[in-house]
């Protein structure tokens, strides 16, 4: 049989981001294959050398488009951290809050990405819906509905507008409410299950190998490693929640993995919302934003992100500018590495969902 | 048991055909568009009136889209420039980093995100209190947690009132190495101040130099345009201040104590080489330059950078002028004039003391100097003719005010300050009599008594406002918006002096004509009286000739742009004789008139 190649993305609906994955397949079967970053062409590591701290705020958060708060979160712990702020209590659970819903909305985005490549597209469209609602709440707090701007060193930007808690809490019922049948539509369908159950495997030896974290090392390993259990930042230590976890990975145990933590969700900002103290979101700091300066240090600041541990390695030589930022991105590992050494071997029309499943988010890569 | 999966189960979705679509039908999008959140980060607005061209924005923006463009049109005042920022939409990212540190809250972000033109250059304009001519519905606006302004001044450390009222010890302490680089750290850099500055001093530039701790470049770039910052450092006006962006919603940059943070902590061997280094090789020609004032020192430090011969001659055994004799040692300390004057002889201006310039003295200068600079100053004081004011106990200021200044050095042991004293006049001088009488009566009686009258009611007085406030402090009575009548006189003593309330002090036309409130006459009992109501100057060392030859007017000596006495091509004058009445303003007339003295004698010598 003659060996063809071909490629997904970086203009592909199955494909994350803009990146391309050149692939050798056989038949439907993939034989070779291989990621070519560089589709970006943002340079966002050297970008952020070039700004001050706070310019960064409008950069760093196109290093994840699905789920740009993170990245916000983590360098506004990085800053924190090296110029010793003590962020107000009410903005930690207000961070936790926006980190909470974006997770809900990236799970969401991908459980309804699995509808594509399995050519149900409802599944798709309901799961934008919700996601889209979860937008328009981001945009009543922040002001953006995608890229937020919104964590920034200190706290947060702006106190929450007055009513949005019921807002949010109308959000999460209903999202309760909906989520068997929810489930029914993808996860359960048995047309949909054919193409994830005992497919696209994520063996326990792969994720040392590679060093997958998030939902991916959880569904192989069975260890509950998560860092807002195991690192708990912001207000995590006070907040109770579950991490689903399980012992053998396939492209349905971790969608259902992905479900089962968007329950957890709406548990934690309940009681966010429930929990959340009066009182200043800013700390407030000394002089004007265009001469603040960051302590000459460094940091690795990291956040439990929807695929797994999210950190900024940051070192400050104590000007306006960061010296230089390195982001550990997430999907690093399975996104360069797994696509190298594990695509292959499955079948071509298993590729996007690989993607899905495996939770790659190129730009983390393309930095 | 295992689970069972039904292909029936998700056809529960079917539900939601009956349902009404929350998608927008693509027509939707321009004619019937979607409300966005209050919030919402649209479009830019900006209040023109508000604006004040500080560039605060554009200093800020993260992807360069904002540049500031002159608008001649729009009125040149101080405290605000004529440009006002344009944005390019092609780069914008909409993060408002512009918004909240926006110096005036002028710049709003607004409900509008529909745009849409095959123009790409459309995309690039000056945002207004409109968009695209239509009202729009404000979105995104800063609050107290976005702002990114620092809008608190880092407190100075003072002397208490209690502490200060009985001796001359300087009030004001001065910022610490942390506290300096704190307050610098407020500065936005705009420049405002720069352009209400007399001296155009480089101000954004030596604050940033503190901010960067580095002593070499802050006084590199102060000595480019003031060669007194000790002094000024101190006792200031301040029009920097008055004009600094942070104003507009918060406390002003504390520029004059910036400044005094560098004089005052500048290491010796940094400011040799920084004031050494800036004198070129000599050139041919000599300057004479009658009084060792402000701008007599200014003229010869830049004369002498240039490379002329200078040489000044001053009447008082000191030299410093109004600096010197004028202000008192609470506030500028005869070690600031020392360092400054010590400066400028090290680059080799020599000052003749003691030496009072006569008419015959300056013809003599006009044959044995190339260009002769006059800042003698407005060192005569003034009276009210008013019944009484000629008696022995109603005293000038400007005659008060170099005892007052010689018994805090030492050189007087004695003054005559009675019990009760009440001082007429509501500007800075008369506060300087006031303080220093309260200090000489506490030091001496142990108690003070001291009145002050002035027309003007007291927000609406000459003085600055820290003097009113610490006088207040130190126990001064105030009987402003009382017009002076009579000093009353009985038995050769004086009794006190008769004030009556003001109604207006400018008639209609705006002339000087204060009018009275009838039946509102009071007494102000006191033994003494002190008269600061200005100044007058001192011309006996000009000719009837020379005075013939140039226009006097109210005192003041014209002069043209480049400080040329008009008539007298070799004469050049600055000062309170030319305009004043601040240490800056006759600063910044040295200086000028030492570039026209430079350009002059090139001329000549051509």
């Amino acid at each position: 049989m003659r060996e063809i190649k071909l490629f997904l993305g970086p203009q592909h609906p199955g494909m994350h981001g803009n990146t391309s994955v050149h692939m050798y397949v056989e038949g439907d079967i993939i034989k070779k294959s291989y990621l070519l970053p560089g589709m970006l062409h943002r340079g966002f590591e050297k970008g952020m050398e070039q700004r001050t701290w706070i310019n960064n705020i409008a950069l760093i958060p196109r290093i994840c488009v699905v789920e740009p708060d993170i990245n916000e979160m983590v360098f506004a712990m990085g800053v924190e951290t090296l110029a010793g702020i003590e962020v107000p209590e009410r903005a930690h659970y207000i961070r936790m809050i926006i980190l909470e819903l974006a997770r809900i909305s990236i799970h969401l985005m991908a459980y309804g990405g699995i509808g594509g490549p399995t050519g149900h597209y409802t599944l798709m469209y309901h799961a934008q819906a919700d996601r889209n609602r979860i937008l328009e709440i981001f945009e009543k707090i922040t002001g953006h509905r995608i890229y937020h701007q919104y964590i920034v060193p200190g706290g947060v930007r702006k106190d929450l507008p007055v009513g949005i808690e019921d807002e949010i809490n109308e959000f999460l019922d209903d999202l309760a409410s909906r989520y068997l049948e929810i489930r029914d539509l993808g996860i359960e369908n048995p047309t949909i299950r054919k193409r994830l159950v005992d497919h696209i495997l994520l063996p326990s030896e792969v994720v040392w190998e590679l060093g997958v974290t998030g939902v991916g090392m959880r569904s192989a390993t069975n260890k509950p490693y998560d860092l807002r259990k195991v690192l708990p930042y912001a207000r995590y230590d006070q907040i109770d929640f579950e991490v689903p976890m399980a012992d053998y990975s396939d492209a349905e145990c971790r969608v259902d993995l992905k479900l089962q933590e968007v329950v957890q969700c709406i548990g934690i900002i309940k009681q966010c919302l429930a929990k959340m103290p009066e009182g200043p979101v800013r700390a407030k700091m000394d002089g004007n934003a265009l001469k603040f300066r960051v302590p000459k240090g460094q940091v690795y600041a990291a956040v439990e992100s929807s695929r797994g541990e999210f950190g900024y390695y940051i070192v400050s030589d104590g000007g306006t500018k960061p010296y230089r930022v390195a982001v550990r991105g997430a999907s690093f590992p399975q996104g360069l590495l797994g696509v190298e050494k594990y695509l292959p071997g499955t079948r071509l029309d298993d590729a996007a969902l690989w993607f899905d499943t495996m939770g790659v988010c190129s730009p983390e890569i393309d930095r | 048991m295992k689970k069972v999966y039904s292909v029936f189960k998700p056809l529960r979705h079917l539900k939601y055909l009956l349902k009404k679509p929350i998608t927008k039908d693509f027509k939707d999008i321009f004619d019937n568009p979607r409300e966005v959140a209050d919030n919402y980060r649209g479009f830019h607005v900006n209040d023109w009136e508000e604006c004040i061209g500080c560039s605060t924005c554009g200093e800020i923006c993260p992807t360069e889209a904002i540049t500031m463009v002159e608008r001649s049109e729009l009125e040149d005042k101080d405290g605000s420039l004529q440009l006002r920022p344009t944005i390019d939409y092609g780069r914008c990212c909409f993060c408002a980093l512009c918004v909240d540190v926006c110096t005036t809250s002028s710049l709003k972000m607004s409900k509008e995100y529909l745009y849409n033109d095959p123009d790409p250059d459309s995309f690039y304009f000056m945002p207004t209190d409109t968009f695209n001519g239509k009202e729009v519905k404000l979105g995104y606006e800063k609050d107290e947690s976005s702002d990114l302004l620092d809008l608190e001044r880092v407190s100075m450390e003072h002397l208490s009132p209690d502490e200060r009222k009985g001796s001359f010890l300087e009030i004001i302490k001065g910022y610490s190495k942390e506290q300096a680089i704190h307050e610098a750290s407020r500065c936005v850099e705009c420049g405002i101040c720069t352009n209400a500055c007399p001296a155009h001093m480089n101000i954004p530039e030596y604050i940033t130099a503190i901010w960067e701790n580095n002593f070499e470049e802050a006084l590199t770039e102060i000595y480019k345009t003031n060669p007194l910052p000790a002094v000024c450092g101190r006792i200031c006006t301040h029009n920097c201040e008055t004009a600094c962006a942070l104003t507009q919603r918060g406390d002003a940059v504390a520029i004059r104590w910036l400044k005094r943070y560098i004089v005052d902590n500048a290491p010796k061997d940094i400011y040799d080489s920084v004031i050494l280094e800036q004198v070129s090789k000599e050139v041919n020609g000599k300057v004479a330059i009658i009084g060792a004032g402000p701008s007599g020192l200014a003229a010869a430090y830049y004369l002498r950078t240039i490379g002329y011969n200078v040489e000044i001659f001053e009447q008082m055994p000191l030299a410093g002028g109004v600096m010197r004799y004028g202000i008192p040692k609470y506030r500028l300390p005869d070690e600031a004039i020392d360092q400054d004057i010590s400066f400028i002889e090290k680059i080799g201006v020599k000052i003749n003391l003691n030496t009072k310039v006569t008419d015959t003295m300056l013809a003599d200068f006009n044959k044995n100097y190339d260009a002769v600079f006059t800042g003698s100053g407005f060192f005569a004081g003034r009276k009210i003719p008013m019944p009484g004011h000629d008696h022995k106990d109603c005293i000038a200021a400007m005659d008060f005010l170099p005892l007052g200044r010689d018994y805090g050095r030492g050189t007087v042991k004695e003054l005559d300050v009675h019990e009760n004293v009440v001082i007429i006049g509501g500007g800075n001088v008369a506060f300087d009599v006031a303080r220093t009488v309260v200090r000489y009566q506490n030091e001496k009686f142990g108690k003070s008594n001291v009145m002050m009258a002035a027309l003007e009611s007291e927000d609406a007085l000459p003085a600055d406002l820290e003097e009113v406030v610490e006088g207040r402090e130190e126990g001064v009575k105030y009987h402003f918006g009382m017009g002076p009548q009579e000093i009353v006189i009985k038995n050769n003593k004086i009794k006190g002096l008769k004030v009556k309330k003001v109604i207006s002090i400018f008639d209609t036309e705006g002339n000087f004509n204060p009018s009275f409130e009838e039946n509102s006459e009071q007494l102000l009992e006191a033994t003494q009286v002190f008269m600061a109501i200005g100044q007058s100057p001192d011309y006996s060392y000009l000719s009837d000739e020379n005075q013939n030859k140039m226009n006097i007017n109210r005192g003041k000596i014209e002069v043209k742009e480049n400080g040329q006495v008009k008539g007298i091509d070799w004469l050049f004058a600055g000062g309170d004789i030319v305009k004043g009445p601040d240490v800056i303003s006759g600063v910044a007339n040295g200086h000028n008139a030492a570039i026209g003295i430079d350009e002059y004698l090139s001329k000549k010598n051509k």
